[in-house]
Formats: structure tokens, sequence, C-alpha cells
């Protein structure tokens, strides 16, 4: 395991994901963001398709950051939680603004968590903390596996602390990652950002 | 292969795209486009994009396949329903006044949004005088979109979205479904011209009262999204109407002061009295 104080400073692009058992866990998460915060977040979270989102209200009380819906275009500000609306993949286009996609389902999913991750590892590289979390599908483990190859850092959810663990448990059957920790633990990495 | 080869070669097969085949997809937004790169390299088991570059260039065949990767047409009919019921209450009782309508679908894929417009016009007894523009790039897209056949299994959902906007016919009334396919009635067809056209590389065909265009700006760059409203902005008749997707936005637009809001969720403009 490595020294999670070694990110501090050097990450410009957070990226979570999150499926089945979600909600709690970011609101966990959401509430370690320091005030501070010099990164953007963005968050997948897999949702019934045809609800209109609430879920940046729902957020929002929990985090000392801005949390809003992504929408297409809008620069990714520091410091800010953006959130991928149902029906439409998130991803990050070079000038560092939001792009979003309505294009075909990945893993039965729109957003899919491997889109968000792949953008980011190749707009942020080795600036990238991508982070996964509870659910139960494949999503994710090749999206991380790219934020590896490019140099960024890869947390999973410690699976015996997942409420649903076959999303971690796929990242980690499909290679190495940086820290598997609990929720508690990920919050304290996220804290020193 | 590294990262930044990868990118060299994408602007060298759009460049190449451009000059031997006359569609411009160098404005379009990278992110999404390297997915439908990467998943063509994997479709004509290329191992780089040169390597596609080459088939493009010298296989004509290979073109119009590659545009359908490209150009992933995914749409579903009343999309968004609330869309539709802003559009029912507040745009409705003004091309009421007019006596004969010309609509502008932009993008319009396999022709759900198209199909789905003509719906809500014949409820709302303006299908008669009305003639739809259903344009698109891709030539193999516009094809089915003109045959209006479906899977039926997609009929649950456009039934469900139908009724979430408001329709007050039930949408069986527009199809005939047989041996799993869903064909919709050529009355609707009849006030449907669908043709090819790029927001890219074309200009303005006609004066319309109503452009709707949806979660297409969403796969252009910045400046290609501006001539995109550009085109908008000119087709329009005087106060005229622009719709577009949920979660797009003309605020940055160079032509944003050109528009007023009509329903702010449901990203429905109008041009104002100077524009």
């Amino acid at each position: 395991m490595i020294d999670g104080t070694r990110l501090t400073g050097t990450i410009d692009l957070v990226v979570i994901g999150a499926s089945a058992g979600g909600v709690e866990a970011l609101i966990e998460l959401l509430r370690a963001l320091p005030p501070t915060l010099r990164a953007g977040v963005l968050i997948v979270l897999h949702l019934p398709r045809d609800r209109r989102s609430v879920l940046a209200e729902v957020f929002q009380p929990y985090c000392a950051v801005p949390v809003r819906d992504a929408q297409d275009k809008d620069p990714v500000e520091p410091g800010t939680v953006y959130l991928a609306p149902a029906d439409y993949h998130l991803l990050v286009d070079d000038t560092r603004s939001i792009a979003l996609s309505v294009d075909e389902l990945v893993h039965f999913s729109r957003p899919s968590v491997d889109v968000l991750f792949e953008a980011a590892a190749e707009v942020y590289r080795e600036r990238t903390l991508a982070i996964l979390l509870t659910g139960g599908s494949d999503d994710g483990a090749a999206g991380l596996a790219a934020v590896r190859r490019a140099g960024g850092w890869t947390v999973v959810q410690d699976p015996s602390t997942a409420r649903v663990p076959m999303m971690v448990e796929a990242a980690l059957a499909r290679g190495p990652v940086d820290f598997v920790l609990p929720l508690e633990g990920i919050a304290e990495l996220l804290g020193r950002l | 292969m590294t990262s930044k080869d990868f990118e060299i070669e994408l602007h060298l097969l759009l460049d190449a795209i451009y000059l031997k085949y006359h569609y411009d997809f160098r404005g379009y937004a990278m992110a999404s486009l390297r997915r439908r790169a990467r998943a063509a390299m994997t479709l004509f088991h290329c191992e780089t994009l040169s390597q596609l570059q080459d088939r493009v260039l010298h296989d004509p065949e290979v073109f119009p396949d590659l545009l359908d990767v490209l150009t992933v047409p995914v749409s579903e009919m009343f999309r968004d329903p609330s869309y539709f019921r802003s559009l029912r209450a507040s745009v409705m009782p003004v091309l009421r006044t007019y006596p004969s309508l010309k609509i502008w679908v932009a993008g319009c894929s396999t022709g759900e949004e198209a199909y789905s417009m003509a719906i809500l016009l014949h409820e709302e007894g303006l299908l008669a005088r009305t003639i739809i523009y259903a344009t698109d790039i891709n030539p193999h897209t516009l094809r089915r979109a003109e045959a209006g056949v479906y899977d039926v299994d997609r009929i649950q959902t456009f039934t469900a979205n139908h009724a979430r906007a408001g329709g007050h016919s039930s949408l069986s009334d527009y199809y005939t479904a047989a041996y799993g396919r869903a064909v919709f009635n050529r009355a609707l067809r009849q006030h449907i011209v669908f043709s090819d056209h790029s927001l890219a590389t074309d200009s303005v065909f006609a004066e319309v009262q109503l452009v709707s265009c949806r979660n297409v700006l969403i796969y252009f760059n910045r400046e290609l999204q501006d001539r995109a409203v550009g085109l908008f902005r000119e087709a329009l008749c005087r106060r005229g109407y622009l719709g577009i997707g949920a979660k797009e936005s003309i605020r940055f637009s160079p032509h944003a002061d050109a528009f007023e809001d009509v329903a702010r969720d449901d990203r429905i403009f109008r041009k104002r009295e100077s524009a």
C-alpha cells in the first residue's frame, strides 16, 4: 500500500463510479471533501434511466463545495462536483470541459463509469484520481485500468465493506490498483488532496 | 501505440475523410469521437487508425460503414417527454396562427424525433399544413428514417414517453405492427421531407418557424456549435422557435443574445424581435 500523502497537490480531477448502494457511499465521501479542494470531481452513479435526477439537491447538504448536474461544455471548475445526468454519458474534453453523449449503453448503462474514467485518463493523465465504489456490474474495471495506464491513481472500495461488491471485485480481478480501502480510508485520502 | 500517436492518426483520418468524401468531422467534440474511432478500429480489425485510414481511402465500400460508426444513431420517440409538453403548451398556440408551417428537425438520425414531431402536430391539428424537414449527414440512416420501421420491442418505451409527453391519442394509431416490426403510417411520412444536410458544411435551405435539434450539439466543439446555432438563427423566421437538448446550452454562443427563454428547463428559445 502506498502512502496517500503523496497525492496532495498532484490531482486535478477526481472521478468516482458507483452503482447499487452508491448513494450512501457517495454521501460519506462528499462529506470528506475539504472546502479548499482544488480538484474538480466528476461522478457517475447508475440510475434508472427515465428518472429526472434530483441527486445534486440530495448531495449538496453533505458537501462543502458546490454540487451540480453536469451540463455540456461547462468548464470543469476546481473544487466543484459534477454529476452525470440520467441517460447521458459523462466525459471530459481536451479543454477540460464537460462533454456529454447519448452514444449506446456501455455495460447496459448510460452513464457508464468506463466512459468517464477512460475520457478522464485521456485528458488528465497522471493528474487523475479514479475511485470505484459499491455496485453490481462490470462497469468501471476497464476504465480503472485506463487511468492506471495513463499514470493516474486508482482506488477501489474494499469489497468486504461494499454493499454490493461485484463491481470492485471485477476491477480487482482485472489488475492491480493503488489503494483498496474502506470508505473511511477513501474519505481520508480525499481530505488530503 | 501511444496516446499521442493516436491523436495524430485521428486528425489525419479526419482530414482524409474530409478530403476524399467531404464529410467534415474536424469540428466534432474529441472525447466522443475518440471512443467512436476506437470502436471503428475494433470493427474493421485495424491495429491503428493509420491502417483504417488506408482502408477508407482505397476501399470505397468501407466508408459508409465507418460513417455509421462515427455517427452512432441513438434516439427514441418522445425522448425527454417534458420537451414535447412544453412545445405543446408554449409553442403550438403560436404556430397555430400561421397558415402554413415549416419545421426543421436537424440531425434526425433514424427518424424518431421527426415522427414524434409529426404525431404532436397531428394531435394539435396542425400536421395537414406542415412540412417537416428532417436532415442528417448519414444517407444510410436517412433511408432508415424514411422507412419509419422500428423494432417492436422499442414501442413500449415510445408509448410510455408519448403518454408522458401529454399525448392525447394512442401511439398505436400511428403504426402497424407485424413480424416484430412497427411501421409508422404513410400519412405521417407524407409531411416529412428527409434530406441530406450537414451542419458543418452546408448552408440554410428554408425559412422555418421551429428548429428542433436535440443532442446533436453535444457532439460538436464550440466553433462548430456556433456555426450550427448561426444556421438555426438564419433559418428561423421572425420570432421563430429553437429547441435543443436538455443538457445543451447556447449561453456561451455568440448567438446567445439573439434568443430569449421560452421554457428554460426544456431548452426552448425564441428568436428576439431584433435578431
